[in-house]
């Protein structure tokens, strides 16, 4: 394509005034929510019968996208195809809504869906996300839609689809308990960070996609619908509201959360929240905070050099971090951002029920202790 | 009463046709039919082992030993269709199952293979994950078994490797890394970690060196023998099956040519193969 090929010059000093001079001609011509009504159908069809068969992967033809497969091409499809002009939707990308993926899948969503976007999670009717599940309770009428690098839990032990498709088919999981069985033999305790296995109504095993074990609790008899979709693999699976899900363990070698021993972020003072390391001597905040969580580490590393100076509740601005220049912040930006304002604010605070069950800090057990 | 029977047993590979049985066997000598090519790997093969006995399985290179072992051990992962094109026809019976062994469904087949009919392979690889640790390796059988409890898991292993003569303090260490020796108990131990019914061991001791093959060898007896488990062994060294089997089947071209205690077969060879056999050894 030469120069003389462009009608105009488009404006290149601002991103937001090239594609405002953009904006009247890309759209026309597009369907609601981008996508047409064959491809939105299929992948609803898809959804439908991955809520019917709880933790089976269901193909999909995952149609090319406006970015690059594995950005969260799968999870936009699921996302276009269910979200209706009146829905809200919020986008979180490890546990942020203002990276510029997530910012951008938003924007996608208002320009060809006309839906309202929300940082909210209280308040948004579709939630997109990648690797987290959000602090506050997600509630029945409430669709969670994560985004899925890997769809397939038992990857990890035999790299053959065809052998790992036979395996779910017969409900064979030996390989997978070895791995676990030799994880333990290596750390003591079951040691994945990311992308717990887990068992699905019985039957099927499934990749949760790379949530922190903290989240997988959450998945467990939930009230909302969680649907994974993967772009790159072509696959949609699902876990329906009140669905057993339960990740694998031994007996005498539980299944554990990640754990921040003497931790409480930095800028909402929060204890009972999933926290991730923030090195402010390399990078600016918000660019670790929102990727600290990939493989876990950020936070089950945390313990290790603590040199006991978190005493100090002397957080408020942020800036000023500790003498080496690491800070715990919450993951969850938008339950941070209420949790400043009011620190004692429960993950439940805007239902009417009290018995909610949502992962760590919220059990029976845990409200036990700290009920007020 | 028998444990296991085998009746009729007969696998080839390819399409078949005919007069393929007729055209093969010891009398025609060759396993290949000259009509339609297809290989007979073994045909109407009939035998049976009862609870505690062993029973040997000689004969040469290609006479159809590891093909009857595997189809005894239920190998196939695919059931009737078989890899590479192979098909298995006959009927296997077992005291623990009614009906032909060889019509059963994946999942009964598995269950099946993972406690009560056990194979060791003849390459280490078919056998063994060499990337897991060996303690893993036999653990796979018991956590596929059910087994959920990391100790009991962990303290049943560790007998095994004692019971098998493996050092306990290899337990956890890449299965690649250990000799060959090891690998082939490893097996052994994998072979008999839900304590099944009948263990087939494919050419137990090719590639070892003399010393640790009567190494292997004794631990096996003694472990069969303390267990009371039935046993099929097949080897092309009539040393081993000497040592190990009450009674011997001798196969060439896929077909049995002899059977009978191994004493006799020994001693009084009646086939003409079978004296070769036993004159190029001893």
């Amino acid at each position: 394509m030469t120069e003389t090929d462009r009608p105009e010059t488009t404006p290149t000093d601002a991103v937001d005034s090239a594609l405002e001079s953009l904006s009247d001609d890309g759209l026309e011509g597009y369907n609601y929510a981008y996508l047409d009504e064959h491809t939105k159908r299929e992948v609803r069809r898809s959804i439908l019968k991955a809520i019917a068969v709880p933790g089976h992967q269901v193909p999909y033809a995952s149609r090319p996208m406006p970015l690059a497969r594995g950005w969260g091409t799968g999870g936009i499809q699921a996302s276009l195809s269910i979200l209706g002009p009146e829905d809200t939707f919020k986008v979180i990308d490890q546990g942020a809504d203002e990276s510029v993926n997530a910012a951008n899948i938003r924007r996608l969503a208002t320009e060809t869906a006309g839906v309202e976007t929300t940082t909210d999670t209280t308040d948004a009717d579709v939630i997109q996300t990648r690797h987290r599940i959000p602090e506050e309770v997600v509630t029945d009428d409430q669709i969670l839609v994560l985004q899925v690098p890997i769809t397939d839990a038992l990857r990890t032990v035999d790299s053959s689809d065809a052998a790992n498709r036979r395996r779910h088919a017969h409900k064979n999981y030996g390989k997978m308990w070895v791995h676990l069985y030799e994880n333990v033999v290596e750390w003591g305790e079951i040691n994945i960070a990311a992308r717990y296995p887990t068992m699905v109504a019985g039957r099927y095993l499934m990749d949760p996609s790379p949530i922190p074990r903290w989240d997988v609790p959450k998945l467990d008899d939930a009230d909302a619908l969680f649907v994974f979709a993967a772009g790159r693999e072509a696959r949609i699976y699902a876990v329906p509201p009140h669905t057993a899900v339960e990740p694998l363990a031994f007996e005498d070698r539980s299944f554990q959360v990640e754990r921040f021993p003497d931790q409480a972020c930095d800028v909402c003072g929060s204890t009972d929240t999933y926290l991730t390391e923030v090195d402010d001597a390399s990078e600016s905040a918000g660019s670790t905070g929102s990727r600290g969580g990939i493989d876990g580490s950020g936070g089950s590393r945390g313990g290790i050099d603590d040199d006991g100076g978190s005493d100090a509740a002397e957080t408020e601005t942020g800036s000023d971090a500790g003498d080496d220049g690491r800070r715990y912040v919450c993951n969850d930006t938008s339950f941070c951002h209420k949790r400043r304002s009011n620190p004692d604010l429960p993950r439940d605070h805007h239902l009417d029920r009290d018995d909610v069950d949502w992962g760590p800090g919220t059990t029976a057990a845990d409200r036990g202790g700290e009920s007020t | 009463m028998s444990l296991l029977e085998g009746a009729d047993l007969t696998k080839i590979y390819g399409d078949g046709c005919e007069s393929c049985r007729a055209r093969t066997g010891d009398s025609a000598g060759t396993n290949q039919c000259p009509v339609c090519g297809s290989v007979v790997a073994c045909a109407d093969v009939n035998l049976s082992v009862a609870e505690g006995e062993v029973l040997g399985i000689v004969g040469e290179s290609g006479s159809g030993k590891s093909s009857l072992a595997e189809t005894l051990a239920l190998a196939a992962d695919d059931g009737g269709e078989g890899e590479s094109g192979s098909r298995i026809e006959g009927e296997i019976r077992y005291a623990g199952h009614e009906g032909n062994l060889l019509e059963v469904d994946y999942e009964t087949r598995h269950r099946l293979r993972n406690g009560d009919i056990s194979l060791v392979h003849q390459h280490v690889r078919d056998g063994l994950e060499l990337d897991f640790s060996g303690g893993g390796n036999v653990a796979e059988k018991l956590l596929s078994a059910g087994w959920r409890n990391y100790e009991a898991v962990r303290e049943r292993v560790r007998s095994l490797f004692e019971e098998t003569e493996i050092p306990v303090g290899r337990m956890d260490d890449p299965t690649h890394t250990y000799s060959g020796g090891m690998q082939r108990r490893v097996q052994i131990a994998r072979a008999l970690a839900n304590d099944p019914a009948v263990v087939v061991l494919d050419e137990p001791t090719t590639g070892l060196d003399v010393s640790v093959q009567a190494r292997v060898l004794d631990t096996f007896r003694r472990v069969q023998r303390e267990e009371g488990v039935a046993a099929i062994v097949v080897s092309h060294d009539l040393g081993v099956v000497r040592l190990l089997a009450d009674r011997t089947l001798v196969m060439r071209h896929g077909r049995v040519v002899e059977s009978g205690l191994t004493d006799r077969i020994m001693e009084d060879p009646h086939h003409e193969y079978t004296q070769t056999l036993i004159n190029s050894v001893i």
